[in-house]
């Protein structure tokens, strides 16, 4: 790691920040759809039909137990095969979404099953219907448990951002790798890109644990994903 | 998706080649977990002793432990595994289990540290009173009660493995998802490939999340 290749890196800046900048966005857009379908899907887990609490199962198992890049491989290369043609960033984006989604999912179950029973029952008695009570009474207390647990998902999300650079999808690892193996200056893009990423996760791994230990929730071990 | 693109899959000559990637993503799963088990396991416990301890020396290791978890759990593991391909002469498949390593590693370290924060502190204080030094505390008394708390993150984490093995394509190293590419480039059959691949990987990892249920109610049942 010579004075020269930390001069050529930093001539070669903007494919650093259009890494960062796809890197920031494929997880900001994810974070988004991975809450909704984490709501809607915890939700269903926890849901008086038994036929929402199957789809709940099928859901979370089938996703949690295959590897995202084969999800991410099956959207990239099979869309196309139904005549859908998106593009990559987009496709990034799906395949993170419905992955984080099934731990966000179980997140937000295991949050309003820690809320007792008599909770439900008790504005069941004051005339809630389920999604009411949900909504009123189970939620806000669940919020308490979900919200560190929810923080790790993120960081977690931030990491697996990688796939896209096995679908071509030019986030900073892959414009790490391309940009070292044409200036063979592995040493100083691996450095910068890693500086990168840990200046986004460790905050975010920070405040997880601060929100654990200020809302006094159980500490556990930070499930990866 | 046709029946043909199915039919092409369950060749003998595809299933061999689909097998072999199987045998590649268990063997690199393999050796991850028994190298993170132990890095994970000395690390962890080093920053559990640091955090509590009076001695410089001890408190300096568990310092050292600390960095190395922060830093490696919140970096991409792809990123490790290709920086440790680059900066190793290694053969891929031990460049991809040494990155892999390097980053579950201190996942697993993680586990083990909240799995000894889980034991009471009473059940130390109990332990010294009767004489025992601190490394006899530590492995009759703690650790084996740690062990009860941590299987399940533990064997959670083991699922992970199996799944973060898909990366080593990442290196050119034909595993299970690999040799699935390898085999709908040559078919044109994405979706049934793909499909059969991840019913493959399901039964791995839900397999051992059903073990490990067992394992704990077992568990669960020898307690006082």
């Amino acid at each position: 790691m010579t004075h020269g290749a930390w001069q050529a890196l930093l001539a070669d800046w903007r494919v650093f920040a259009i890494g960062l900048e796809h890197t920031l966005l494929a997880a900001a857009l994810a974070l988004v759809f991975a809450t909704l379908l984490g709501v809607i899907f915890g939700l269903l887990g926890v849901a008086p039909l038994s036929s929402a609490r199957t789809l709940n199962r099928v859901y979370v198992e089938g996703i949690r137990n295959t590897p995202l890049l084969l999800q991410a491989f099956f959207l990239y290369y099979g869309l196309p095969r139904v005549h859908i043609v998106l593009p990559v960033l987009a496709v990034g984006v799906v395949s993170l979404s419905i992955y984080t989604g099934a731990f966000i999912a179980e997140v937000v179950r295991a949050g309003i099953q820690s809320v007792p029973r008599g909770q439900l029952e008790a504005a069941y008695s004051q005339g809630f219907d389920f999604v009411r009570a949900m909504r009123y009474i189970v939620l806000p207390q669940a919020l308490r448990v979900i919200i560190p647990p929810y923080t790790n998902q993120c960081v977690n999300l931030v990491k697996n951002t990688q796939i896209l650079s096995l679908i071509a999808g030019t986030d900073l690892v892959y414009q790490a790798d391309t940009w070292s193996s044409e200036t063979l200056l592995y040493g100083v893009a691996y450095i910068t890109v890693a500086v990168l990423y840990l200046a986004i996760t460790l905050p975010l791994a920070n405040l997880s644990r601060w929100l654990e230990r200020r809302v006094g929730g159980p500490v556990e071990a930070r499930a990866d994903a | 998706m046709t029946w043909h693109g199915y039919t092409v899959l369950f060749q003998p000559e595809n299933l061999r080649f689909l097998w072999w990637g199987f045998e590649m993503t268990l063997q690199i799963a393999a050796w991850t977990i028994v190298l993170s088990l132990a890095g994970g396991g000395v690390l962890g416990i080093a920053r559990y002793a640091g955090e509590g301890a009076r001695g410089v020396a001890v408190r300096a290791i568990g310092a050292a432990a600390s960095l190395y978890i922060e830093t490696f759990r919140n970096l991409p593991m792809l990123l490790i595994m290709l920086a440790a391909r680059f900066w190793s002469h290694l053969p891929p498949v031990w460049a991809a289990i040494a990155g892999m390593s390097i980053y579950t590693s201190a996942v697993m370290a993680e586990i083990v540290r909240a799995g000894l924060n889980g034991v009471p502190r009473g059940q130390w204080e109990a332990a010294r009173s009767q004489g025992m030094s601190y490394l006899q505390a530590m492995w009759l008394i703690i650790l084996p009660q740690a062990l009860r708390k941590v299987i399940p993150p533990m064997v959670g984490q083991f699922i992970t493995v199996v799944k973060d093995t898909s990366y080593a394509w990442g290196l050119g190293i034909q595993e299970l998802t690999g040799s699935g590419t390898i085999i709908f480039a040559k078919y044109v059959n994405p979706i049934e490939t793909f499909s059969l691949i991840g019913l493959i990987y399901f039964i791995t990892n839900f397999s051992m999340a059903l073990a490990a249920r067992g394992l704990e109610r077992g568990l669960a049942r020898r307690t006082y």
